[in-house]
């Protein structure tokens, strides 16, 4: 995305449902839900989008699914699946049908019945050809061989990952709508069930039910509605592999890339950055991402995340909400990043709400550490 | 190695008689994994298949944690061959917890639930 997209989008409703345990609800009912939530966040109707964008684990075109579900016929659809990033990227393409008139009001969505459906972790994808007869556990074996590579080179410790989770927890602790609220200690995290070396479960994100829903509307008409605009100030998408095999430096991801033209687009760095939502899936991805993104440097994310700097009370705020390892993970966490970011913009986050927040970063991951999308999000003052 | 067939067949031939086969790009001599139509690095569309030397190292691991009436703890890991590929693998004849990151090893073919894989064993002394 160019720099003359930067603010020319808004987000004016976000909204969110089934949080936790769903039971007897679809997929399909909970992203409706999330929806509707979202839209009654921005005093719209279901009636009033004409831009559709979701991608779901079920089916094999969800985005129409989702079309009939809702009864509407969108303008404009964009289903691209490129995991849980997906819906960080759909910041961009919604911001590029809004612009080019090809819709007025996007609305992007997703829902998940995976807990209550099946218990496990849901992956929509079926294992590659030259990696399924080996038998990984899909995704946390690729994780896992990430984390053992980054502790190889960077002297990265279980104690520092365990951290991570310990941080997400201590947010997760203050956020009514969190799933996972309990006490939750370094020492509870080493000492959880191994499941691939070197990650505990308590090194994973949890397995929850919920959905999410973002509208959006461009720049010109944001100021036209109930809630204070999120403007999007900067989004960028980078790719560098689908199998783990080919992911070239295990210690170095995709999130590099986009974090630099995300940040160039909307013209500020890391140390303006107020809020801090990255897709944790496992604990090394947090400090993959804050290394790739230019918090910290490369190799000293483990340093970093020590201690409580990234925990209520420290000095970077990430996962303010408790994160995918806390708060909620009903199968791709990303459209959580963009809420969460979203409502501590607005003031009105659920948890613990940090005070004057301007700027957030929004950070979508997808497949094994396979597509990385960076958002950065601004108040009105920002743009 | 016949060359009117799809790359990722000519491959499987290959473990089915024991052999593991590699694509070498002529143009600019990088050795691809997996199998395709097209160099990757170079975008070159000539490729010539080379039986692999065997050697390997081991770039990254981990154990998945089984319980032992399913079978037990078992490794996958990923190997990177001496000609510069690397691929999922796992590591026999050790247990998972005594594979480590930059284990010599060798790769060979053998099988899992009855189909030819390329597998790996320390490299003896
Ligand atoms: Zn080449």
């Amino acid at each position: 995305m160019g720099d003359q997209l930067r603010g020319k989008s808004a987000i004016v409703g976000v909204g969110h449902a089934g949080f936790g345990e769903a039971p007897g609800f679809s997929a399909y009912d909970i992203m409706a839900q999330s929806a509707l939530a979202a839209l009654d966040d921005a005093g719209l109707k279901l009636s009033d989008v004409d831009g559709l964008f979701c991608t779901m684990m079920e089916d094999a075109m969800p985005v129409l699914m989702a079309a009939e579900y809702l009864g509407i016929q969108p303008r404009y659809v964009d289903g691209t699946m490129t995991g849980g990033s997906s819906f960080v990227n759909y910041l961009t393409s919604a911001t590029l049908a809004l612009q080019a008139g090809l819709c007025d009001v996007a609305l992007i969505c997703y829902g998940s019945n995976q807990r209550t459906a099946s218990g496990r972790l849901v992956t929509a994808s079926k294992l590659p050809p030259y990696e399924g007869l080996y038998n990984p556990r899909y995704p946390i074996s690729a994780y896992a061989m990430a984390a053992a590579r980054h502790m190889y080179e960077y002297g990265t410790t279980r104690e520092q990952l365990a951290d991570v989770a310990v941080a997400a927890r201590a947010w997760a602790q203050h956020n009514p709508e969190a799933f996972e609220r309990g006490a939750l200690t370094r020492e509870d995290v080493l000492g959880a069930r191994m499941v691939g070396d070197p990650l505990t479960t308590r090194d994973c994100c949890l397995v929850t039910d919920g959905g999410g829903a973002i509208v959006m509307v461009r720049a010109d008409r944001a100021r036209d509605f109930p809630k204070a605009p999120v403007y999007v100030l900067g989004a960028a998408a980078a790719s560098s592999h689908r199998q783990i095999s080919q992911m070239q430096d295990f210690t170095v991801t995709a999130a590099r890339d986009s974090g630099k033209r995300a940040f160039a687009m909307a013209g500020v760095t890391p140390g303006d950055i107020d809020v801090v939502e990255l897709y944790d899936a496992f604990t090394i991805n947090t400090i993959l991402f804050l290394e790739d993104l230019g918090f910290c440097a490369k190799g000293e994310g483990g340093g970093f995340v020590a201690d409580g700097r990234i925990a209520p009370g420290g000095a970077l705020p990430v996962n303010t909400n408790g994160g995918g390892l806390s708060c909620v993970h009903p199968g791709m966490y990303g459209i959580f990043t963009v809420i969460e970011a979203a409502r501590q913009i607005r003031g009105d986050a659920p948890g613990l709400q940090q005070d004057n927040v301007e700027l957030a970063l929004a950070h979508g991951n997808g497949g094994v550490l396979s597509s990385q999308v960076t958002a950065i999000l601004g108040a009105a003052s920002t743009v | 190695m016949p060359e009117n067939q799809g790359p990722d067949k000519t491959f499987r031939d290959g473990l089915a008689e024991g052999q593991i086969n590699l694509q070498q790009c002529n143009d600019c001599k990088k050795f691809i994994f997996f199998p395709r139509v097209l160099c990757p690095h170079c975008k070159g569309r000539s490729l010539t298949w080379h039986p692999a030397s065997g050697g390997g190292i081991v770039h990254t691991t981990t154990t998945v944690r089984r319980k032992p009436e399913r079978g037990g703890d078992y490794n996958v890991c990923m190997v990177e061959l001496a000609e510069g590929v690397r691929m999922m693998s796992r590591v026999d004849e050790i247990s998972p917890a005594e594979v480590t990151i930059g284990l010599p090893v060798t790769a060979f073919v053998g099988e899992i639930d009855g189909v030819p894989a390329v597998l790996c064993k320390p490299v003896e002394d």
